[in-house]
């Protein structure tokens, strides 16, 4: 036991310091789409499981409040898991042809953390939603 | 109208060994589109936090009969395509 406990200790560091380097860079990823505008909080709803027990594949849903007209619209929706190898999970554009702005998939995630969710709307603003989830067995690191 | 839809691919992760501790070279489908009539209505790019076998389900206004063509490009070059009908009446 004493062992295993020892053993677990650098393993558990490694990840943290990888976590935060990823928390940045989604900062970073964030700043490339907004070009620095200010990202509100908001009109994003994210819809994930308070608990996933198989993180290979995660249903996650987001939707944006627009009236989707020709004139005011969602551009496009990323989304990001900070704690995951590669952050930006993905980005959708779509347009007022799609009528509703909302997408469902399933996603990858590597460990229990905040998934983060930008809309950039066709008037130049962005707002972002956020939904906790914690993982019980973790994608990626596997060999499943 | 809500479109749906899964396509088979193992979204590899480039993070997996395989039985001989070889690493699996990152293989994903990076770009998926849709396009209807010849109009792009929809278009994602994904990355390996993406499931295997992507589903997407997304929104289009019916406007017009016509074909809705989804196509799809992989890391490794590889692409596929689907359509489907769509008959718009009143």
């Amino acid at each position: 036991m004493r062992f295993a406990a020892l053993a677990a200790i650098p393993l558990a560091a490694s990840r943290v310091a990888h976590a935060q380097s990823t928390t940045d860079s989604v900062d970073a990823m964030v700043a490339k789409v907004t070009g620095g505008a200010p990202l509100k909080t908001g009109r994003v709803k994210l819809e994930l499981p308070q608990l996933a027990d198989n993180s290979n594949s995660v249903s996650l849903k987001v939707s944006v409040e627009s009236p989707m007209t020709s004139t005011d619209y969602v551009k496009s929706i990323h989304l990001y898991a900070g704690k995951n190898p590669r952050p930006n999970i993905a980005n959708f554009y779509l347009g007022p042809r799609a009528g509703r702005a909302q997408i469902a998939t399933r996603i990858r995630l590597a460990a229990t953390q905040r998934v983060l969710a930008v809309a950039a709307l066709s008037d130049g603003s962005f707002y972002s939603g956020a939904a906790d989830v914690a993982v019980t067995g973790a994608a990626c690191y596997d060999g499943s | 109208m809500e479109i749906r839809i899964a396509i088979q691919h193992p979204m590899e992760t480039g993070f997996r060994r395989d039985a001989t501790g070889h690493e699996i070279p990152k293989n994903v489908i990076n770009a998926f589109s849709c396009r209807y009539n010849g109009v792009e209505v929809f278009r994602a790019e994904m990355g390996s936090g993406i499931a295997a076998n992507p589903y997407l389900d997304f929104y289009t206004i019916a406007d017009a009969s016509g074909e809705l063509i989804f196509d799809w490009t992989d890391d490794s070059g590889q692409t596929g395509s689907e359509r489907a009908s769509i008959v718009v009446s009143g």
